[in-house]
């Protein structure tokens, strides 16, 4: 098992390098179409031609395409930042002007794999920052409505199944196609504005004694003054900043968790019906067993396992569906900051948030594999 | 493309295939069995009998399957009428799609009356008044209750070609005044133009229609011809579509289509853009479909009727094409319809985004573009009315793929 893991995890390697190489050439089509980031400072009088060219020149946008795409590749692979002999001082040896990097004392002068991503162009910071900074929004948004999707859709599918063609399975079925149907920017445009118009829920306010006055909103994760108070993750939280949380929470949920939940259930349903058709279902209840048993103890034990291989599947969902939420809902999550890139020709943004993308698709495949195994004892990975 | 169905093939692979056959199938050969025996006459003598046994064709078995199945058939019905309003937009809708009343910009839906001063008159609208607030010198749009207009049938106006053929300046109702009469008729109210959205609602249903089923037919080609021949040859071509796969597997779907369309020059021409929108949701959806389609010409390469072939020296092409590409089309057309919903809305979600269909050409997605701004959207409600069309085809074009898999493999619960 752990040679098997091993193994997917370096195989990963060459297909993540595939993805940045595709996804560089097609940077490399839409800057050719578009005009680099640089370009949009051309027609600009105010922006003088030597400012320009300077600016393309320490951008590295004047290299040919190829050692654009390597010196990306070796800032990941290699080591890159280079320690003074003398001084001891970190320089940064990627770029065309060496940049001194402030020594931070946590930081292990070995030559630790540190992979570097490159400068935001617009931003002026390392990729890697940007993505430390948005990321856990992405995680905040992300992971409650991952748990939601799933503690619900499979006592729902179940519910289905057993009750098939039943009252209940008709509705549910039907909700369930609804959702599925209701494209997740829509839903969330319907959300804010029955938030914003009809209960124009901006005008309840009232005192609360860490923020002063708060205000119920619509979009974003945090009321403005929550931002700043307290740390990003849970455990920095206050109850208020909680209470806050979970009021802009309850939107994310109901769009994203909608348009996934649909599928898994369906899914669900038509594994249990599957098996409860099966011989041994059949065996299992001729035996007399009580039918709570035979349902949970023999039917979905076994209707689980192709829901956990759907997982990987699901992640896929996740991103796209978070892309567009967190457009429609501005939540400063990894899939806004790659929209926003995209719009700014933000090369190495662009690029790393893309082969991050790639890189949480296959972890995710990998993961569900590995549960397969444990859960299911006749699947061995050798 | 189902007359395929008919051929002897057809029925070699179904019982390889399902041989575990249910009720279902007991039930037609019953149907079948009475509608021999009761509702023709005896074969008369001499009369060859094979001509009683002839079979249904799967066509009209999976027709049969499909009319029983009632959400189907209404999903089916909902998708011809989206196409029927789509096609005669011009005529249905009261103004051309680009004809602009300034005066009445986000003028909300006009409301059709028929009692004036409780009198009974027909079907007719009030003139739109447009006064200001005098706090916020916003533009309130209010019933001038003296004048009626009345909604009169085959009226002329803004002039159009029916289909593409016909130069005419019919339209179905209206009321016939200039445009900037303030008798007008807006179903669903105005955008920051006056351009009348009942009118651009039926003309984007064409694009959004439309690019669902055009991508398909080219996800539909590119999957069946990587996946046959990576399931077909097997060894070094499988290993290498195998890889291609798994990399383009591994972008998520919308962040690819965004930096996709994002490539497409902003000068291109309208249709070009059209084009090339179909272009990359093609190339993105074949890869679920190849990898399916590749699996089973892995099974159905061994199957004895292959071998036949083979041992008759018919050349790969023709095996692939003729032999086993027709007996996975029921799979195909099957996950055709399944894929255009997806299709749909990605195709919306883009056009929301503004990075798919774009002005002048309009879609369901582009026309709820505008309503992006949160405080235009609270102002003018009625622009978000687009995206009701947008839940109904979807939800409609998810039935009738439902309906479809259920009528054409009838074993196959999921």
């Amino acid at each position: 098992m752990f040679g098997y893991i091993v193994r997917r995890t370096l195989y990963m390697i060459p297909t993540l390098i595939a993805v940045s190489f595709v996804s560089f050439l097609m940077l490399l089509l839409y800057e050719r179409y578009t005009g680099t980031y640089v370009d949009q400072f051309r027609f600009n009088p105010t922006v003088s031609e030597e400012t320009v060219e300077r600016l393309e020149r320490s951008l590295g946008l004047d290299l040919p395409w190829y050692e654009r795409y390597l010196k990306w590749i070796a800032g990941v692979f290699l080591f890159t930042d280079a320690i003074d002999p003398v001084t001891g001082e970190r320089w940064r040896v990627w770029s065309l002007e060496p940049v001194r990097i402030p020594f931070t004392p946590w930081e292990i002068r070995l030559p630790v794999w540190r992979p570097y991503f490159g400068e935001s162009f617009q931003y002026q910071r390392s990729v890697t920052d940007m993505l430390v900074q948005y990321l856990p929004y992405t995680i905040l948004m992300t992971v409650p409505v991952f748990l939601f999707i799933w503690i619900v859709a499979i006592p729902i599918g179940i519910y289905s199944a057993t009750h098939q063609y039943s009252v209940g399975d008709h509705a549910l079925t039907f909700l369930g196609f609804l959702g599925l149907s209701i494209p997740n920017f829509f839903l969330a445009l319907v959300i804010i504005y029955v938030l914003s118009g009809p209960l124009d829920v901006g005008q309840y306010c009232w005192d609360r004694p860490d923020v002063g006055k708060y205000c119920l909103g619509v979009g974003g994760i945090f009321y403005e003054k929550y931002i700043g108070l307290g740390g990003v993750w849970p455990w920095q939280w206050n109850w208020g900043k909680f209470l806050d949380y979970l009021w802009h929470l309850w939107p994310v949920i109901l769009v994203l968790g909608t348009s996934s939940l649909a599928g898994l259930i369906r899914i669900m349903r038509g594994q249990l019906l599957d098996i409860l058709g099966s011989n041994y279902v059949q065996t299992a209840r001729a035996k007399g067993l009580r039918e709570r048993v035979v349902i949970w103890k023999h039917a979905v034990r076994n209707a689980i396992n192709p829901m956990i291989s759907i997982f990987g599947q699901s992640l896929q969902f996740l991103i796209s569906g978070a892309l567009v939420t967190a457009i429609v809902l501005n939540i400063p999550t990894v899939e806004l900051l790659y929209y926003q890139s995209l719009l700014n020709k933000d090369e190495y943004l662009i690029l790393t948030i893309l082969t991050f993308f790639a890189v949480v698709l296959l972890l995710g495949n990998l993961l569900a594999d590995v549960l397969l195994a444990l859960v299911d004892p006749r699947i061995r990975y050798d | 493309m189902i007359e395929r169905f008919r051929s002897g093939r057809r029925t070699a692979a179904r019982t390889v295939r399902a041989l575990p056959q249910g009720q279902e199938r007991e039930r037609e050969e019953g149907e079948r069995a009475a509608r021999a025996g009761g509702m023709r006459p005896l074969p008369a003598r001499g009369e060859p009998e094979f001509r009683e046994e002839k079979p249904l064709s799967q066509t009209r078995l999976i027709w049969r399957r499909f009319r029983r199945h009632k959400l189907g058939m209404a999903g089916a019905g909902v998708v011809l009428f989206l196409f029927f309003l789509a096609a005669f937009a011009e005529f249905l809708g009261p103004y051309g799609p680009g004809a602009e009343h300034r005066r009445f910009s986000y003028a909300p839906p006009t409301p059709i009356r028929l009692f004036h001063e409780g009198k009974f008159v027909g079907p007719f609208v009030y003139g739109i008044q447009r006064t200001r607030d005098p706090v916020t010198f916003e533009t309130i749009y209010t019933e001038d209750r003296t004048k009626i207009y009345p909604i009169k049938l085959f009226v002329r106006g803004d002039p159009y070609k029916l289909l593409g053929l016909f130069e005419t300046n019919i339209h179905l109702f209206g009321t016939g005044e200039p445009p900037d009469s303030p008798g007008q008729v807006f179903l669903f109210g105005t955008d920051i133009w006056g351009r009348d959205l009942f009118t651009r609602t039926l003309i984007g249903g064409r694009i959004s229609l439309l690019i669902g089923p055009a991508s398909v037919l080219i996800a539909l080609l590119l999957g069946s011809f990587f996946g046959g021949i990576s399931g077909y040859f097997g060894r070094w071509v499988d290993m290498f579509l195998q890889r291609v796969l798994e990399v383009l597997q591994s972008f998520p779907t919308l962040p690819l289509l965004l930096a996709l369309s994002a490539i497409l020059p902003p000068n291109l021409p309208n249709w070009a853009r059209v084009v090339g929108i179909v272009l990359i949701f093609g190339g993105i959806g074949w890869t679920g479909l190849a990898r399916v389609l590749r699996g089973q010409f892995l099974a159905l390469r061994e199957v004895e009727f292959t071998l036949a072939a083979r041992a008759m020296g018919a050349s790969s092409l023709r095996i692939i094409f003729k032999h086993l590409l027709p007996n996975t089309m029921s799979y195909l057309i099957v996950s055709a319809t399944l894929a255009i919903p997806g299709l749909i809305i990605a195709e919306a979600t883009l056009s929301f985004l503004g990075l798919g269909i774009q002005e002048p050409l309009t879609s369901w997605g582009e026309l709820l573009n505008d309503a992006q701004d949160t405080a235009v959207l609270r102002n003018y409600p009625w622009l978000i009315i687009p995206g009701i069309f947008i839940v109904v085809a979807v939800l409609a074009f998810n039935f009738m793929g439902d309906a479809l898999r259920d009528a054409v493999d009838p074993h196959a619960r999921r």
